[in-house]
């Protein structure tokens, strides 16, 4: 649909954003090449553009990062807790004030659009070391026993969809709570972690208390497996996750596990429509619907399905597909290759299993990585695409007559992460989200987020919380068996 | 001793007793092994006590069913009526002391004091737990200051259906440790009953089944701890396993195979004295926490937005 109003481009400047030509990996403080001496490239999904290329973790490496956040840890830990929350202040005020320079970096190499970096994922960064210095001294009144202690080093694993706000996730609470940290972020998005360490840098943080190792894969198989490290965290595919669990069977490493979903986006017959439509649009077309807790199989009520998605689809053509740096893009690029690849084969079996597919005239750059926003009708659930995370712009609808029939059909998933829930009724609100096994769940909203918040899910959607008070419990020793917590 | 006592025992030493036929509980009834099979069990010092059902896969799966069936009502009971039941079967424990402290004295060898006092701090045990039905959400979950106009409450909710291997050296006072923890919370149980001396544990059946509580909420089963273990830790439809009656190795083996469905897992941990206050964790293990937001309208610069 032509719009009446033609948008001018406005870019983001990517001037503001230094991006040297190669990245060693982060260990004991110091920027260092891999042992084995291998790099990998790092590319704009956008454009397809090299950005930089990055010494790639290997085995030896994960061994020597591991060693230095064990030596850090003695004194990291030890320190009192005032001066460890001043660290994370400091932290914290760095990155409110490089925002923009993060902003444009995460955009660069994520894909995703500048208003998603600039006001969500940025601002959220920030609020979560702010949020966890404050507990860092404060930990004896948080519920956990009267001295908590800390475990000792944490080896973190995190996705590509939110490269800082998942490092802020894992590495605030750990490093409030005293332990250290060995985190290795995706191979598709390095980069931001790379600047964080500069930050870790300009806090003055103590050497080895930070470790950031850029990989594949077998370097986060390397870091959960190794012996000398306590704590596991994962932010990633059910499959992995899995895979973790298995490997950390039967040793003492505590695990905490974020993984995928398939998020309900419940609407009743009384919702307001419009602003349903836009938190359906926020649900599912946020970041590309690259997010765990997305919206992704919408549950309308029979008797305003047309209307609904009359609305919805009107709504879906005026949204902007195009360069993510321009701050009227409302889609940007899919991350990799790789998962263009996924999400097409998907989106090809829900044609291929009966489901009826719909985009908005839509037209895709010519480089880079991109799908046009899409709408599946008559899905049913045994459809692959109603079962499946897909992890892209791809909405799947499916129909409801009674609250019950809603409940049943949202839970009827291995995955138990998000949903939401759209109506005029209070009480349905409550009965509803009662009934619902999920983590996090959205009423008359969807997709929010906040580091006092508690978010995790049900099921195969993982283990334990992060954020919030619930978020350090992850980083902190059982408590004693006197029980004093 | 009294007098009175003396002439009890010669009148009972003419009578033959009446043994009693241990049978496993599950789904609120008293069904004997699917698989016919029994083993013996002994006292210290290897006297005949009692023949037990050997349960096998079919009963364990037979337990999760039940347990799954009586989940929804269960953890959608008011936390005040769980601790009303749970208060209702300690009433009944305290009625059948002596029973459990003649089981727990042939069981593990203790004398009569000894077994008093697992026995009491058991009951004791379940009249704490009662009292944290209705306490617990307030303790772990709460409202949380979002910054925007959002109100965000977290609350927790049972997992589902927990298996438990209920420890090996405590049949009593260890297995209400580990029992009452899980439905005090809304879970409904399959217990592995300590494999040595299962007979506290198929007694409690028989007081849980005249408690209110309904059937199918916990679900005891004897037998040999690994072989019962095995197919509960890998079944898709338990959402959490206690390991406390498993030695390393078998933990670790229960541990992969629960890594597919990724059930919560709690670890064995070594336990100097089961007597000692035990803490929240083994509430908190088998609970989730949902975080439910809501828009507040707050009202703008503007006037109202409400």
């Amino acid at each position: 649909m032509a719009s009446v109003f033609e948008y001018a481009p406005a870019p983001e400047s990517r001037s503001i954003v230094d991006i040297a030509p190669s990245y060693g990996l982060f260990i004991d403080g110091e920027f260092v090449e891999a042992a084995d001496g291998k790099v990998f490239k790092t590319v704009s999904p956008s454009t397809e553009e090299v950005l930089a290329e990055i010494a790639q973790a290997g085995e030896a490496d994960v061994d020597r990062a591991v060693k230095a956040a064990r030596k850090a840890f003695v004194k990291w830990s030890a320190l009192p807790g005032s001066e460890r929350a001043k660290y994370l202040f400091r932290i914290a005020r760095i990155i409110q004030e490089r925002s923009r320079e993060l902003a444009v970096l995460e955009t660069l190499d994520n894909g995703k659009p500048i208003k998603e970096t600039r006001d969500a994922d940025l601002p959220l960064v920030a609020a979560h070391f702010f949020y966890y210095a404050g507990w860092a001294d404060k930990l004896e009144h948080a519920g956990f026993g009267a001295s908590p202690a800390p475990l000792g080093v944490a080896g973190q694993v995190i996705p590509w969809n939110f490269p800082l706000l998942m490092l802020a996730w894992k590495i605030a609470p750990a490093l409030a709570t005293g332990n250290t940290v060995v985190l290795k972020p995706a191979e598709t998005t390095p980069l931001s972690a790379l600047f964080f360490a500069d930050i870790c840098r300009q806090a003055g943080l103590p050497k080895g208390v930070v470790n950031i190792l850029p990989g594949y894969g077998d370097s986060g198989a390397a870091l959960v497996a190794h012996p000398d490290v306590n704590k596991v965290a994962f932010t990633g595919s059910t499959a992995v996750g899995k895979e973790i669990a298995r490997t950390v069977a039967g040793t003492r490493k505590k695990v905490t596990l974020e993984l995928g979903g398939k998020g309900a986006n419940i609407v009743f017959d009384d919702a307001p429509i419009d602003q349903a439509v836009e938190g359906i649009v926020n649900g599912i077309f946020f970041n590309q619907g690259q997010v765990c807790c997305a919206g992704s199989r919408l549950l309308v009520q029979e008797s305003i399905q047309d209307e609904l998605l009359e609305s919805l689809k009107r709504r879906l053509s005026t949204l902007r597909l195009g360069d993510p740096l321009d701050k009227n893009t409302d889609i940007g690029a899919i991350n990799s290759e790789e998962q263009l690849t996924r999400i097409t084969s998907l989106v090809e079996q829900g044609e291929a299993e009966g489901a009826e597919r719909w985009s908005p005239a839509c037209e895709l750059p010519e480089s880079g990585y991109w799908f046009a926003p899409t709408l599946f009708t008559n899905v049913t659930q045994a459809h692959r695409i109603a079962r499946d995370e897909i992890f892209g712009p791809v909405l799947s609808v499916l129909t409801f007559r009674t609250p019950d029939e809603a409940v049943a059909k949202a839970n009827n998933s291995a995955y138990g992460l998000s949903a939401g829930i759209w109506t005029e009724k209070g009480s349905r609100i409550l009965a509803v989200a009662n009934k619902l096994r999920a983590g996090v769940i959205w009423s008359n909203t969807f997709n929010k987020f906040d580091p006092t918040s508690p978010f995790g899910g049900y099921k195969e959607s993982g283990f334990g919380r992060e954020g919030g008070r619930h978020g350090l419990e992850a980083y902190l020793a059982p408590s004693s068996p006197e029980g004093e917590r | 001793m009294s007098t009175v006592d003396k002439n009890d025992k010669t009148e009972r030493a003419e009578r033959l007793s009446v043994f009693k036929t241990y049978k496993l509980y599950v789904g609120g009834k008293f069904p004997r092994s699917e698989s016919g099979r029994v083993y013996e069990v002994t006292d210290s010092k290897s006297n005949w006590l009692a023949n037990v059902p050997l349960s096998s896969r079919k009963d364990a799966r037979d337990a999760v069913v039940a347990a799954r069936k009586a989940f929804g009502g269960w953890s959608g009971a008011t936390a005040y009526n769980r601790g009303q039941i749970l208060y209702r079967i300690a009433e009944m424990l305290e009625g059948r002391r002596e029973q459990y402290v003649r089981e727990v004295a042939d069981s593990e060898g203790l004398s009569k004091s000894k077994a008093a006092a697992q026995v009491d701090a058991a009951i004791d045990r379940w009249v704490w737990y009662a009292g944290w039905t209705d306490k617990i959400a307030q303790v772990v979950g709460g409202g949380n200051p979002v910054a925007g106009p959002f109100f965000n409450i977290s609350s927790p909710e049972p997992t589902g259906v927990v298996a438990v291997l209920a420890p090996q050296e405590s049949s009593f006072l260890g297995l209400v440790s580990v029992l009452a923890p899980v439905i005090a919370t809304g879970n409904t149980a399959i217990v592995v009953a300590s494999e040595k001396s299962p007979l506290p544990a198929l007694s409690l059946g028989e007081v849980l089944a005249t408690s209110d509580l309904p059937g199918g909420v916990v679900n005891v089963l004897s037998g040999r701890t690994a072989e019962i273990a095995t197919p509960l830790a890998a079944h898709q439809d338990v959402n959490a396993i206690d390991l406390a009656g498993a030695d390393e190795v078998l933990a670790k083996e229960l541990e992969i195979a629960a890594a597919d469905n990724l059930k919560r897992v709690l670890r064995p941990q070594p336990v100097d004295d089961w007597a000692a206050t035990p803490g929240i964790d083994r509430m908190t293990a088998f609970l989730e926490t949902k975080t439910v937001w809501h828009p507040t309208g707050s009202l703008g610069a503007s006037g109202s937005s409400y």
